[in-house]
Order: structure tokens, then C-alpha cells, then sequence
């Protein structure tokens, strides 16, 4: 069994408690980052190759390093858990079983960047999160991590809360910011990037919590050490949410060198697909990447295995691969349709769309209800070319990614799965009773590995 | 087919937007740029607005591909960019009318703005100066492949002055600018999200500010209308007319739009781009509502002029021939006919004998004029009556188009 660096302790009794947490080694990595300089820390980071977490896999210590610290001006680091994307759900089960892993890893990003004040902007619906949250920060203050002086090291650190209000375009940054602003959750238009202008004008560096969370074992053990796990330029572990038709939907904490066919159906991990069924497809990173079918995911494009980690799952581009994403890992077995699929994310993004920038605003709308018309049978044939031309202008051409979220699943639906679009537009009676099956795009596995 | 423009303004960084060079001062956006080299290089815009701080970036229409990011870094950037938020680089190449991909997404762009929109132009005051109109003529298909339902709203009067039909909106957020901006409060804002989002009051406040009137300037459809002139005229009919008069409240420099001596509208003057105009001392020409719409005779105005319209737009179609530079299409009419006179399209009197007449049709010249065809009885002009033999001037007032009137 690989490693856990995050939830080694998360099933220990009262580790949600400041005391239990502490005695189980936390806040070590405090003690020890206030000791070196918030270079060496940020160096560190570097060293240990961790990408961010949320979904763009962008190298941690670089977006660290371009933070511009002008003189007199305050910095600030926000931690994203506006954890919205369906099929991902790990930041939540790592904020609830283990809230000071978060804080301790906030304090130790907030004394390398410099921040004295720092937030984490929470999905609303986390109500209950919130409050753990904010019993742990009260915690960590009492004990003397957090507030004015932290362990007498003179440097000041605050953290808040706060609630966002139902919105997934929150979880883009800049969204994000203007809505911890106060304003509208709307998008700003790069550049500016936040490292030069972010928070109320000020340089800051937005996070997602297991990113935050990963710089604690980072820090205990050293870059280096970090860097040993996993492979290539995926280092360290990552967070797996799986869920859909699988026998043990979950979290998982996986180095990333197994094979994305050990992850289905090894008993370690998801476990194999309930009642016999066989593999269809897959999204692996969160509904906004392309989605899969089984024979593309198992073994890439040039027939070799195809690994859990960032490099393999992106292997062939969009035209065979796709990408590592946000960790929600969808698993659809050969009962489901979809077209239905790729309809319900299509409602999710034009429920989501801001409306601020007219492709993804009106575009998103469109592909539903074509898609709509095609689930119930109504659709024709230059439908499926038409969602494609919409898709395709949409992607690349809006002010933040939720376009190109809204457009990838279509896209990837289109590319693997037309034959199935098509045989709903032939079949308009058939289509309402059953379910396409399984095609020439099946899994060639016949047997679960374990 | 390089080609160097010389700019007045400070010299400092080289831009090249479709093959021509221009020298334009740092800090400038490429859609600026683009406009300083003129004519069919400058992206449109639905939403920027040169006086309107932080305007600009949502509709996309103004997507320009950068072929080579600058001097220093020659690299293109990955996706398109919006021209009115992307600063010129030193040595930056940019593609606009050359490169197949933007002309691509802003077909794209402009056929997600229009599934929306309601297409009421016969009915709508902003016909003939509307932005969109104009756009989706230079860039939109000829058809559309939307087949649902339209979102609609229903039309609202937010204040006095002002009426606004969300119907037509295309969320370009000016309106927004304009009340955070030049008025002393913002009492109206985007209410909702996405594809149903609204421009509104909150509660149906009333907009009652002394320079709300610009919003309808400013509004690139006919979302946000004037409603001292709705429905009073089409703006094709109307004659604008630079003019102005002392105001406390604003710098009173307007372009009045009459019909006669009538005064149907005030608007503020545009530039050449639809914004508006830049006074001599640097500040944008906004006018208050009192200018707007309250001095509606022309005794109130001291004209200067006749405005003239540069831009090739719907309004100028015809009317400003010649002066924008639009071309005529040749009447076909003559060739069909095969060199006949083309006065009528079927010649009646070679079917039937009820209709011949002493005068055969085909000799009178040129079709009758505005005069003549009113019954002015003192007008000579080509009319049938006109022609017949002996009757002359209808003297009495009689209707002279009457040919059986002696």
C-alpha cells in the first residue's frame, strides 16, 4: 500500500481537535518553517515539484515566485475550497476529517508569501464545514499558531472564513476575489494576473486546500523527499474523488504511479463496477475535462498503460487523452447513456455560466437545449454538427475557463461517442426505452484485476 | 504590402496590425491602435467604451489574434485576446481582417449575441444606428440556426425619460458604467445570472439623475430608449444637426436631430466610432437631461452645422451616398431588359387594347417626381397626366393623377 501524506491520521479519533491533531505531530511544520526564511520556504516548494490541486496543475512554487511584493503594500493568500465541479468532492473530506491540516498548512503559506491576513473562501453549501473550520482556527489561536506573534517568531497571522453564496463561477480566482470583494462574482480580465493585482489591488496568491494541505509534509520532510513520490512532474500524492458506478465510491490518496486500471478495480482503491457490469467511459479529473471511453482510458493512444497521474491522463492531447483536472474521477458503466450525461453537465454550465461574456453565456444555453432535443428524440443529424460549431467557438474565446469547461465535455462526447448521438437521431422511439450499450469503444478487459 | 503610418502622439512602441506598421504611446490597447490606422482594421466593439473606465472585455467581438506577443518574447499568444483590454507590446504583430480564425470566432460571437436578440429592428427606435445592426451586417450569417424559444422580459419604464426593453439587451454592462461613472448613484444593475440575467432597477426604482440620459448614448441596441421620442420617427428621416447652448449643468454641445423645423431628438455628439465625442479640453461630451430632453424647439439651440456621418453605418445607407464612401450597386434592371428603357417592368399594351392609350408609355421620360405625384397643379414634371395632349395645368386643384379629370 503506497503512502498517505495527507490523510495518514484522518480516521484517528479526534483529529478534528486541536489536541489530538497536536499530539499526532501537528503544527510541526510550523515550528520549523518559522525557523527558515520565507525564501527558503518558497524554495522548497519548488523543490518539491507540487503542482496546484484545483485543476490547472500549475507548479505551486512558480505561481509562489511571481507574486510581486511592492513596498508598503499588503499581500494576501487565499485558499480556494469553492469546490463546486461535480464529481469532486476531496477538499470537503479533507476540511472536515482534518481542519488543521489546512490551517497549518495556511500558516506556513502565509509566513512564505508574506501574508498577514489570510482567507478561505468556502463553497456555501459547506455550512457545516464552515463552522469546523472556524472551531479550528479559534483553536489554533488559542494555542498560539494564529493571531498577533505567532510562537514569538514576531510575525502576524490572521485567517477568516468565508462563505460564498452558491455560485460555481466562484471557483474561478478572479471570480473569487471580486466576490470576497463584496461585488458580483464576475470574472476579471487577465492580466492583471492576482499575483500583481489581486485582492483589493494587492498581490495575492490563490490556493486550493489540498495544495495548501500538501505544503505540511512538504515542509516536515523537504522538498526533495516530496519530489521521490510519484513520477515525472506529478510528484507527491494526490486526492481522488471517485464516484458513479463503482463498488467503493470515496476518497483516495494515490501516489501517482498506479495505473488508472488498478484504480477501477483493484479492492484497495474503487473497487470494480457493482453487478458485473462493464466499463463505458470515464471522466477522470472533474466533469469540465473530456470524457473517456474505456478503451482510451485504460491504454493511451500508442497502447501503453495509461497511469494515474498528469503526464498520462493528458497523453494524445484532447484527440485520444484528457486531463488530471480537479481528482473527480466519474466511472459509467455500460447501462449509461451519454448523451443524457453530457445533457445534464451541458444544464450544469449554463445554470453556472456568469453571463458577463456572450459565447459562454449564450453558447452554454444553446448546447443544452440542442442536446435536450437529442435525448428526447427530437434531434436530426446536422444537430450533432451544429453543437459541435458551437462548442468549438465557445472554447478559447471567453474571459475565464468556464467556457472552455462548458465546452470540453461536448466536445469529448462528440469526438468518442457519435455514433451514440447518431443512433438517438435515427432511433427516435428506441431512444426513450433503452440505452445505447456498449460499442467498439468498450473496455478489452474482460476480467477485474485485483 | 507593408505600410508606415506616422502619428503624431509620442513615439514609443511599434505595433503591426494586419501588415501595417503604426508607432502608438505605451499603455495603448490594440483595438486603439487599430482605430488610429482606420478603416477596416479596427475590430468592432459592442461593449468597450473609450470613456467609460473598466468598460470593455465581454462581448468578444473584438477578438484579434496576436501572431507575435512582442520584441523581446516573440512568441503568439495561445488564444485570442479582446483588442480593447490587451496593451500594445514593442514589436507586437497582431492579425485581425487576415486571419481566418478571428473572423471565425467574431461570426461566432456575433451569432451568439443575435440568438437572443429579438430581430425587432421595423419596430425598434435604435434601427439604422444600432450597433448590433450594424455588426451583424458586416459579420453575421444570413441566416440563423437557433431554433428555441427567445428569452423575452417585459418592457419596463425606469423613470421619466427612459424606457428599457431587456428583450434586446446584449449585456454589454455600459449602461452600469455610465450611472457609476458620470452620475452621482447607480440605483440599477444586473440582476440574476447567465443567459437570463437583467438589466434593472432595484425594486423598479426610478432612474432620476441629471445625466442618466447618456445610458441611452451609450447603449449599443435598443435596450435603453429615449422615451420623449419613441416611435415618434425613424432616425433615417431625421436631419442631424450639430449645435449647442449654454448649460450650468453640462458642456451643452449636442447634435440635434429635426425633421423640418421640428426638433424630435437630442443626442450627444459621436465621434466616428459611435462614442462619445472628446471636447477640446480632453473630457468626453456628455450632456445632461435638460439638454436631452427638455429643449426641444430650435430656438433653443444655436446650430453650428450639419453633423457629418462618417461611418458607413445602416443610417447612411443611400442617404449620405458618396460622402462615406459606399459604393451603389449597378441596376440590373437595364441589362434584364436588354437595353429598353426600363420605365415599366411588363408593357401592358401589348396585351390588352383596353389599355393603349395616344401616348405610348415607354417614351415619357424618367418616372414621375415628388411634385407631381402629390397633385401640386403648378409642377411640370413626368407624370401620365401630365402628357395628354391639350389639357395643361390643372388650374382648379383638381386631382391632376386623375386622368379622367378634364
Amino acid at each position: 500500500m503506497a503512502r498517505k501524506l495527507l490523510l495518514e491520521k484522518a480516521n484517528v479519533e479526534g483529529i478534528r481537535g486541536f489536541d489530538v491533531y497536536r499530539r499526532e505531530g501537528g503544527y510541526k511544520s510550523v515550528e520549523k518553517a518559522l525557523k527558515m526564511s520565507p525564501n527558503d520556504i518558497v524554495e522548497e516548494v519548488k523543490k518539491s515539484g507540487l503542482r496546484g490541486r484545483g485543476g490547472a496543475g500549475f507548479p505551486t512554487g512558480m505561481k509562489w515566485s511571481f507574486l510581486a511584493k511592492p513596498e508598503g503594500v499588503a499581500r494576501y493568500l487565499v485558499c480556494n475550497a469553492d469546490e463546486s465541479e461535480p464529481g469532486t468532492f476531496k477538499d470537503r473530506y479533507l476540511m472536515e476529517f482534518l481542519p488543521h491540516l489546512l490551517i497549518e498548512g495556511m500558516i506556513v503559506s502565509s509566513f512564505a508569501l508574506g501574508s498577514n491576513v489570510s482567507y478561505i473562501y468556502i463553497r456555501g453549501e459547506y455550512d457545516w464545514v464552515t463552522d469546523i473550520l472556524d472551531v479550528a482556527i479559534a483553536e489554533a489561536k488559542q494555542n498560539g499558531f494564529l493571531g498577533k506573534n505567532v510562537l514569538g517568531s514576531g510575525f502576524d497571522c490572521e485567517i477568516y472564513t468565508h462563505r460564498g453564496a452558491g455560485a460555481y463561477i466562484c471557483g474561478e480566482e478572479t471570480a473569487l476575489l471580486e466576490s470576497l470583494e463584496g461585488k458580483r462574482g464576475l470574472p476579471r480580465i487577465k492580466p492583471p494576473f492576482p499575483a500583481i493585482k489581486g485582492l483589493w489591488d494587492c498581490p495575492t496568491v490563490v490556493n486550493n486546500v489540498e495544495t495548501l494541505a500538501a505544503v505540511v509534509p512538504i515542509i516536515n520532510e523537504g522538498g526533495d523527499a516530496y519530489a521521490k513520490i510519484g513520477v515525472g512532474k506529478s510528484t507527491g500524492t494526490k486526492l481522488m474523488s471517485a464516484c458513479g458506478n463503482i463498488n467503493k465510491p470515496g476518497v483516495y490518496e494515490i501516489d501517482m504511479t498506479i495505473s488508472v486500471e488498478e484504480f477501477i478495480f483493484s479492492d484497495e482503491y474503487c473497487g470494480g463496477i457493482p453487478n458485473g457490469k462493464r466499463l463505458k467511459a470515464c471522466i477522470p479529473g472533474g466533469s469540465s475535462v473530456p470524457i473517456l471511453p474505456a478503451n482510451l482510458l485504460l491504454k493511451t493512444a500508442k497502447g501503453e498503460t495509461r497511469l494515474m497521474n498528469y503526464e498520462s491522463l493528458s497523453d494524445g492531447g484532447f484527440a485520444t487523452g484528457s486531463m488530471m483536472g480537479s481528482g473527480g474521477f466519474e466511472v459509467l458503466d455500460e447501462d449509461q447513456c451519454i448523451v443524457r450525461h453530457t445533457m445534464s453537465l451541458a444544464r450544469f454550465y449554463h445554470h453556472e455560466s456568469c453571463g458577463q461574456c456572450s459565447p459562454c453565456r449564450e453558447g452554454t444555453g444553446w448546447m443544452e437545449k440542442i442536446l435536450r432535443k437529442i435525448e428526447n428524440g427530437k434531434g436530426e443529424l446536422k444537430d450533432i454538427d451544429l453543437l459541435w460549431d458551437i462548442q468549438r467557438k465557445i472554447e478559447g474565446n471567453t474571459i475565464c475557463p468556464l467556457g472552455d469547461a462548458a465546452a470540453w465535455p461536448v466536445a469529448a462526447a462528440i469526438r468518442h461517442f457519435r455514433d451514440e448521438f447518431e443512433w438517438h437521431v435515427l432511433h427516435p422511439e428506441e431512444c426513450l426505452t433503452r440505452n445505447y450499450g456498449l460499442a467498439h469503444y468498450a473496455d478489452p478487459i474482460e476480467i477485474a484485476v485485483s | 504590402m507593408a505600410e508606415e503610418i506616422k502619428n503624431t502622439a509620442p513615439q514609443n512602441l511599434k505595433v503591426t496590425i494586419d501588415n501595417i506598421t503604426i508607432d502608438v504611446p505605451a499603455g495603448t490597447t490594440i483595438l486603439n491602435a487599430a482605430r488610429m490606422v482606420g478603416g477596416e482594421v479596427a475590430p468592432p466593439a459592442m461593449c468597450y467604451y473609450t470613456h467609460l473606465k473598466d468598460s470593455g472585455g465581454k462581448c468578444r467581438t473584438c477578438l484579434v489574434e496576436v501572431s507575435k506577443g512582442s520584441e523581446k518574447d516573440p512568441r503568439p499568444m495561445p488564444k485570442l485576446v479582446a483588442s480593447c483590454r490587451t496593451t500594445v507590446m514593442d514589436g507586437m504583430e497582431v492579425k485581425n481582417i487576415t486571419s481566418e480564425k478571428v473572423l471565425d470566432a467574431r461570426k461566432g460571437v456575433v451569432e451568439f449575441l443575435l440568438i437572443n436578440h429579438p430581430l425587432d429592428c421595423p419596430v425598434c427606435d435604435q434601427a439604422g444606428e444600432c450597433d448590433l445592426q450594424n455588426l451583424s451586417y458586416e459579420h453575421g450569417a444570413v441566416q440563423t440556426r437557433y431554433e428555441f424559444a427567445r428569452r423575452t422580459f417585459e418592457r419596463e419604464d425606469i423613470g421619466p425619460y427612459i424606457q428599457l426593453h431587456m428583450t434586446r439587451c446584449i449585456l454589454c454592462y455600459r449602461c452600469t458604467y455610465v450611472a457609476d461613472q458620470i452620475t452621482n448613484n447607480r440605483v440599477h444593475g444586473i440582476l440574476d445570472r447567465g443567459d437570463h440575467s437583467e438589466i434593472s432597477t432595484y425594486i423598479s426604482k426610478a432612474i432620476e439623475n441629471d445625466f442618466s440620459g447618456n445610458m441611452i448614448d451609450v447603449c449599443p441596441v435598443g435596450a435603453l430608449t429615449d422615451r420623449t421620442f419613441r416611435f415618434k420617427n425613424r432616425v433615417w428621416f431625421l436631419k442631424p444637426m450639430d449645435a449647442h447652448r449654454d448649460c450650468d449643468t453640462c458642456c451643452g454641445k449636442v447634435t440635434i436631430w429635426n425633421r423640418g423645423d421640428e426638433v424630435y431628438r437630442v443626442t450627444a455628439r459621436k465621434d466616428q466610432w459611435g462614442e462619445v465625442q472628446t471636447l477640446p479640453d480632453g473630457k468626453p461630451a456628455w450632456i445632461c437631461n435638460t439638454c436631452r430632453f427638455d429643449k426641444k424647439n430650435t430656438s433653443d439651440w444655436v446650430i453650428e452645422g450639419s453633423t457629418k456621418i462618417d461611418r458607413h453605418s445602416v443610417i447612411s445607407q443611400g442617404h449620405y451616398q458618396g460622402k462615406v464612401g459606399t459604393s451603389v450597386a449597378p441596376d440590373p434592371l437595364e441589362k434584364v431588359l436588354q437595353g429598353r428603357k426600363p420605365h415599366l417592368l411588363m408593357d401592358i399594351h401589348d396585351e390588352s387594347e383596353v389599355n393603349t392609350t395616344e401616348v405610348h408609355l415607354s417614351e415619357i421620360e424618367g418616372p414621375s417626381v415628388f411634385e407631381t405625384f402629390n397633385g401640386d397643379p403648378h409642377a411640370s414634371g413626368h407624370n401620365v397626366t401630365d402628357v395628354k395632349i391639350g389639357v395643361g395645368p390643372n388650374e382648379e386643384g383638381t386631382d391632376s393623377t386623375n386622368p379622367n379629370t378634364l
